[in-house]
């Protein structure tokens, strides 16, 4: 600290020393009036005070006088002038209590500290104090003001603060964290990897504040780690809508250059695909190619890519409709590209920059495909006030639409910008007229002709544009064009501009042997007048003398000499040097040796005609709508495009596990199912349910005080089912696929078991709820318990009672779409629960079931802030879904509780113990094992079960496998007709003799 | 993204200037100053300058250049949208952006900077987000400020930035209800020497002001939306609910925003509502030129043309202007060679003109171009597309607002060749 303090005092002697000529050259005229009043309006005449009374001001007790001394401060910042003397009064305000003078002094602190490092790090620890701030707010500030001082010493500080930030609760905060991850890393680029771990912490997240950020970071930190977006990209495509605009640009920048990495290409000539492989998975629902011969079938995460970003071609931010219009173009199959035209277009209506980048990108667009563009061609002509470079780019993108049915209309367009009073763009309108004549054969000689016509304009540049022009124009078909030659030697008298003089003659020379006749009486007229001529034109008389003289040697020779002899005596050297050049090559003589005798073929050669193109022709190596298209050059940090892969990567890689969310929001309790299909679900969700028990018994085991009440439980249950056996045995089970439950033999079902579920229910959790909530709204969300996972295999094929050994573990073939109750409205005061297990794997823990929550709202009031209380007794472990607000829509905003209606004070707040009674099928995930390891498996136990129930079918065999004491659960159960065994082995004797029951039950209930 | 921040007035001075990561020296702006110079008009600099270690990217407007330094590859136009939306922050606090307006609101201006950006990248460029954080300077404030000592930082936090509807402050309360839609369409024209339009097309804006109490859910429907071509919505707008029916459903910012902007299909004749008969002559050898022009209603439907001013570039040979306007005032710079007339109402019975002549550079050539005539009008009450609105409904709220809905019709980029 001392070392420091020694410091603070050496910077400050340099500091007034500085401040002293800051203050003379500021000519500090007005005395220094401290009031707290003269505010904001005189801040430039207040900078004109000497800097020592800044210090004063700040030192003093008065917040006012520090604010206006703040203010002043910043005015000299923002003025660019040095105030770095005054950082240790102002960094002695960083704690303030006024959030202005807070402000205030963070935008000093920022400004400075990178020049004031031991200073600047006095200020850290209110810093590091704000970071645990209640408010989360403050948090987001005190992190941003945190990782904006560009202090290396502070680099361990910001570390943690960032990975602190990244696991708020906060969204907000969680933004600052994404942002702050790329000031560390410019700060400290050593700190990659850390980064690099927070980044795929927060890429994983699932609020919208957040995603823009943390894809910002992403891009600067680690562009190349493709492999952290497979997970997260399904989501970001699906949150995109809701980012925030600026967020949506670079979303989509990223996403352009992932998509090309991971999906083939959707442009046909190049896709390179097996067929066979791809044709049936996707034959249901994934759109084609128009074109059924060489089908194409795009991913379907390319087309959800495509299909997310199109309504924001609608937004008002220009730079997300580039954005999205630069994804269609490198993305998108090439016939759906022209949904992009029309917002292309409007965007020229907005201002002068951003038609010139709309335009830079329309003018390589126009290029590859002119079709885009055609109908719009109107919206391209230029108009009297545009600016010039604006002009330039439309006269561009004019030239590149113009097709043989066109290109009159253009022509005339073109016609009225030769007449412009900017010269320089009626050069360019030249320029296109000869792009125009060279590609399209029809209306050369029109082009021609019509700039010919220019060559007697008054003004150089527009003749010697058209001069040149019209000799490029030559230089490709020279033989058709001797009477343009020859009417060029007409004009030739009357054109004065010495440029166009000059090309004409070139002209002749080049081409004497197409005029014959002409060119020597040219060349007769410019000997009359060389000596008043133009250098240039001199040069060019010497060129055609010499060439004539080589061809027509007879007619002209007389000519060049008299010429050359003009030219040997010019004011000019370049000309006297010229003259004596040519004479050398072309007149023999001893001295001049062998080069005359290639005079011929050095003057006459033939001269490659140049090629007319569009100056946008090779920007397409960049990707649009980048600064390195507009520079046409690769500028730093440029991130290329690559080239569509010849073999799609694995697309597995993106699949997320989704919970299914609940179709409509049921009140009250799921009716049973009126569809043959929906009794199938009620009936296999029962023959799963039926294996449920063996949790109940699972856990009991965990605690034996109970498992007791369970035997009990067991027994009622046991004389319960074979009651309903005894009852059920007369019927006989013919049609095998109609296992249908009816509602009161399930209703009986339940309430048989009652006893036993209760003591599950208590044994699983409760959940308590507490209420407040939006009107109408539907939430459903996760959550979890642990310790009751018992897995089971249910491989069931409901149809044919096959067991179907097949290698996947993974999925469940069959989800049922029943959910349960949970809390009925009346008891909920309004709030309604159902809830319905879903079946996928539970994305918190492989030992935790994904369990849906449906909660419904049918009161007229709002409800808010439903949340799970902590009480849970039970130690159950569940995982909390977080305040219901953010379940709401898809928008996922933690704080904010309630969008559309205004938040009505509620003054109750309700607690209900509410419990769910998992169906014990419901809490098993399938699994697979061969029949021969099933057979060996089964021997290996001796518990075992065996009752003989009515039941007519073949032999199905289930396997499973606790996850909790991961213990294997084997169900055999061997039909003929008109029994079954069904024989259940489990290292647990009570799981086994209650799953056994279960199964009974259910199948003898559900006969037809 | 975005390094630094130079605002440069007209006459070349660095008046401002802020600093989002190290600060970058001002003698970057150097390279900014050569293409000021290279350009004949202020319009003319490029928008996107490189430098060997930056590019600058700037934008005029107001006569202030706002050149952003960049120092990476990012999309132009994102930064370009950016200093836009900084130009209209600032009008929207300060009603003008000029020079004198951001001197005098330095502070203000610094604050807004500080919260529009982070290391670069755009934070809270909501106006009413801005405007939770920091309030507008007013006069009485500024007054209220100096007794008081307060300040003009919001003293509670902003919730709206963490909010579903970012654009829109909670606790929003008026005694008067009321939400004001104006349809204003400008009609972008190209007319040529003979009078018959070579290009026309219709862009229309709706314009909302909105001063509603508590959380207002609108929306706002038209009789005809199969005009509307092409459009770009304010991001309250629920894009689905346009796809599938048509209707604008939103919950709006809270004061002025726009609400929508549109184009009317091309297909679609666009009636031009004046004409122009002009006479603009130079004759070869003679020192004299002939103007005359005359502006004619058509196809008005029946409403006035208003406001009518026509501007023209003259060539450059011309010296000075004689003329006689039938009605208002017309002015003729000698050294920008622009004439304007100030029109105003067109009447029909009574059509205005402008006739006299144009003296010449003696000696000179005749100019071998005509000048173009731009032309701007007013029309009110008219929405020239004919697009209506059919109704607009509120829900979500309990009181009744007052509603009004205004058409009028601009000439947008008019310009007639002559």
């Amino acid at each position: 600290v001392l070392g420091m303090s020694a410091n603070s005092v050496s910077y400050n002697e340099q500091g007034s020393g500085e401040s002293g000529v800051d203050a003379a050259q500021e000519n500090s005229s007005i005395p220094a009036s401290i009031s707290a009043g003269g505010a904001a309006f005189s801040l430039f005449s207040a900078d004109c005070k000497k800097n020592e009374d800044l210090k004063e001001m700040l030192e003093s007790n008065k917040e006012s006088l520090k604010l206006e001394a703040m203010k002043r401060i910043v005015g000299l910042i923002a003025k660019g002038k040095n105030a770095s003397e005054l950082f240790p009064a102002v960094v002695k305000n960083v704690a303030s209590k006024n959030i202005e003078l807070k402000k205030l002094v963070y935008v000093y602190l920022v400004r400075y500290a990178e020049e004031q490092q031991d200073l600047a790090l006095l200020s850290i620890s209110t810093f590091q104090r704000a970071l645990k701030d209640p408010n989360q707010l403050i948090r987001a500030s005190a992190l941003r003001v945190l990782s904006s001082i560009r202090v290396p010493i502070i680099v361990p500080i910001m570390m943690l603060a960032i990975k602190e930030a990244a696991t708020d609760l906060s969204p907000y905060v969680r933004k600052t964290a994404a942002h702050a991850i790329q000031k560390l890393y410019s700060l400290d680029p050593d700190q990659k990897e850390h980064l690099i771990e927070v980044i795929e912490k927060l890429l994983k997240d699932k609020s919208t504040l957040v995603a823009g950020s943390v894809v910002m970071a992403f891009e600067e930190v680690c562009p190349d780690r493709i492999d952290l977006i497979h997970k997260n990209y399904r989501k970001l495509c699906n949150l995109l809508v809701d980012v925030e605009e600026w967020g949506q640009v670079v979303i989509i920048h990223m996403l352009t250059r992932y998509a090309r990495t991971q999906f083939v290409s959707p442009w046909r000539e190049d896709a390179v695909f097996d067929e066979n492989s791809e044709k049936t998975f996707y034959d249901s629902e994934e759109e084609r190619r128009v074109d059924q011969s060489k089908p194409y079938i795009m991913d379907p995460d390319h087309r959800l890519l495509l299909r997310n970003t199109k309504p924001l071609l609608q937004s008002r931010n220009t730079a997300v409709v580039m954005a999205v219009s630069q994804l269609y173009w490198h993305l998108s199959p090439k016939h759906e590209l022209s949904v992009i035209t029309k917002s292309l277009v409007r965007l020229l209506r907005s201002h002068r920059e951003v038609q010139y980048i709309v335009l830079q990108n329309i003018a390589t667009m126009s290029i590859q495909r002119k079709g885009m563009f055609e109908p719009f061609m109107k919206s391209f002509y230029v108009r009297s006030t545009d600016a010039t470079h604006i002009k330039t780019l439309k006269l561009e993108i004019l030239t590149n639409l113009a097709n043989e049915a066109n290109i009159s209309t253009i022509l005339r367009e073109l016609q009225t910008y030769v007449k412009s009073q900017d010269k320089a763009f009626v050069a360019a309108t030249i320029q296109a007229i000869g792009r125009c004549a060279t590609n399209i054969s029809e209306v050369t000689d029109t082009c021609l002709n019509g700039l010919v016509l220019l060559l007697s304009n008054r003004d150089e540049t527009v003749v010697a544009e058209s001069v040149v022009v019209i000799k490029k124009l030559l230089q490709t078909q020279p033989s058709q064009h001797s009477d343009i030659i020859k009417h060029m030697a007409k004009l030739f008298d009357n054109i004065t501009v010495p440029m166009a003089r000059a090309s004409i003659l070139w002209l002749m020379g080049e081409y004497c042997e197409h005029v014959p006749k002409i060119a020597p009486d040219v060349l007769r007229k410019m000997a009359k007048t060389f000596t008043s001529e133009e250098d240039i034109v001199k040069l060019q008389t010497v060129n055609l003398a010499a060439k004539l003289y080589l061809s027509n040697s007879k007619q002209t020779k007389l000519l060049t000499q008299y010429i050359l002899n003009l030219g040997k005596y010019d004011q000019n050297y370049d000309i006297r040097d010229r003259t004596r050049f040519i004479r050398q090559l072309i007149v023999p003589n001893e001295k001049s040796g062998a080069l005359s005798r290639y005079a011929r073929r050095i003057l006459m050669a033939p001269k490659p005609a140049p090629v007319l193109q569009s100056a946008f022709k090779d920007r397409d190596r960049f990707q649009l709508g980048t600064l390195s298209h507009t520079l046409n050059s690769q500028s730093n940090g440029y991130l290329e495009l690559s080239d569509w892969p010849a073999v799609a990567p694995d697309q597995s890689v993106r699949i997320v596990e989704v919970v299914k969310e609940a179709g409509a929001p049921l009140l009250g309790k799921s009716k049973p199912g009126k569809s043959a299909e929906k009794f199938y679900s009620d009936s296999e969700e029962e023959e799963e349910g039926s294996s449920s028990e063996d949790s109940s018994s699972s856990s009991s085991e965990e605690s034996e005080s109970e498992s007791e009440s369970e035997e009990n439980s067991d027994d009622s249950n046991k004389s319960s089912s074979s009651e309903s056996d005894s009852e059920k045995k007369k019927k006989t089970l013919k049609n095998k696929k109609l296992q249908q439950q009816k509602p009161d033999s399930k209703d009986r079902y339940w309430s048989h078991s009652k006893a036993l579920l209760l003591i599950i229910i208590t044994k699983l959790f409760s959940i308590h709820i507490v209420l407040s909530f939006s009107n109408q709204f539907v939430a459903s969300c996760r959550c979890s318990l642990l310790r009751l996972c018992v897995f089971l295999a249910c491989q069931f094929d409901a149809v044919s009672w096959h067991v179907r050994v097949s290698l996947q573990a993974s999925f469940p073939v069959f989800v049922p779409e029943t959910s349960h109750e949970l809390l009925h409205r009346m008891t909920g005061k309004g709030l309604s629960a159902q809830y319905r297990f879903t079946r996928q794997p539970c994305i918190y823990g492989n030992s935790m079931v994904s369990l849906q929550l449906t909660l419904s709202n049918s009161s007229d009031q709002a409800l808010e802030n439903i949340h799970i209380s902590e009480k849970s007794s039970t130690g159950q472990n569940i995982h909390h879904f977080n305040a219901i607000g953010e379940l709401h829509t898809t928008n996922h905003s933690e704080i904010d509780t309630n969008m559309s209606t205004v938040q009505h004070e509620h003054t109750k707040e309700d607690e209900f113990s509410v419990s769910i009674q998992p169906a014990v099928g419901e809490l098993l995930v399938p699994i697979t094992m061969t029949e021969a390891d099933f057979t060996k498996e089964k021997l290996t136990w001796c518990q075992k079960a065996n009752q003989p129930i009515h039941f007519c079918v073949c032999i199905s065999r289930f396997a499973g496998k606790t996850v909790g004491s991961g213990c294997l659960v084997l169900v055999s159960v061997a039909l003929k007709d008109p029994d079954a065994g069904i024989t259940i082995n489990t290292e647990k004797t009570v799981m086994a003799s209650m799953l056994l029951r279960q199964v009974k039950i259910t199948l003898t209930n559900s006969g037809p | 993204m975005i390094h630094s921040l130079f605002l440069i007035n007209a006459s070349g001075d660095i008046f401002l200037e802020k600093h989002w990561k190290s600060v970058v020296s001002r003698s970057v702006c150097d390279y900014f100053f050569e293409a000021l110079e290279r350009a004949t008009e202020p319009e003319n600099v490029p928008p996107v300058i490189p430098t060997p270690h930056h590019f600058l990217i700037n934008v005029l407007r107001h006569r202030i250049y706002f050149v952003a330094v960049i120092q990476s590859e990012v999309p132009p136009l994102f930064v370009i949208e950016f200093l836009h939306r900084v130009v209209d922050t600032f009008q929207d606090y300060f009603g003008v952006c000029t020079e004198a307006a951001i001197k005098d609101n330095v502070v203000v201006v610094y604050e807004l900077l500080e919260e529009m950006l982070d290391n670069g990248f755009p934070l809270a460029t909501e106006s009413n987000i801005l405007k939770e954080l920091i309030k507008p300077p007013t006069i009485l404030r500024t007054v209220v400020n100096t007794i008081t000592g307060s300040t003009n930082v919001g003293e509670q936090l902003p919730t709206g930035q963490l909010s579903v509807v970012p654009w829109r402050r909670t606790g929003v309360k008026y005694t008067n209800n009321e939400a004001y839609f104006d349809v204003v369409e400008e009609i972008d024209a190209i007319i040529d020497k003979s009078g018959s339009t070579i290009t026309a097309e219709i862009q229309g804006v709706v314009d909302a002001c909105v001063k509603l109490t508590g959380m207002p859910d609108l929306t706002l429907s038209f009789m005809n939306p199969r005009l509307l071509d092409d459009v770009s919505f304010h991001p309250c707008v629920r894009f689905k609910r346009w796809e599938a029916e048509r209707i604008l459903s939103f919950i709006p910012p809270d004061g002025n925003f726009r609400l929508l902007s549109y184009h009317v299909s091309s297909q679609n004749l666009v009636a031009i509502p004046v004409y122009v008969k002009h006479n603009i002559s130079f004759r070869e050898g003679s020192s004299q030129g002939r103007f005359e022009l005359t502006l004619g209603p058509k196809q008005t439907m029946g409403k006035a043309v208003e406001s009518v001013l026509v501007s023209s570039q003259l060539p450059r040979g011309v010296l000075n202007a004689n003329l006689n306007p039938s009605q208002g005032t017309y002015t003729f710079d000698p050294v920008t060679k622009l004439l304007s007339w100030d029109v105003g109402k067109i009447n029909p019975q009574k059509l205005p003109s402008l006739k006299g002549s144009m003296s010449l550079q003696t000696g000179a050539s005749k100019p071998d171009e005509n000048p173009t005539i731009n032309i701007q009008f007013k029309i009110q009450q008219l929405a020239i597309s004919g697009l209506k609105v059919n109704r607009l409904d509120m829900y979500g709220e309990k009181y009744k607002p007052f509603k009004g809905i205004k058409y009028m019709t601009k000439a947008g980029k008019f310009q007639v060749r002559t």
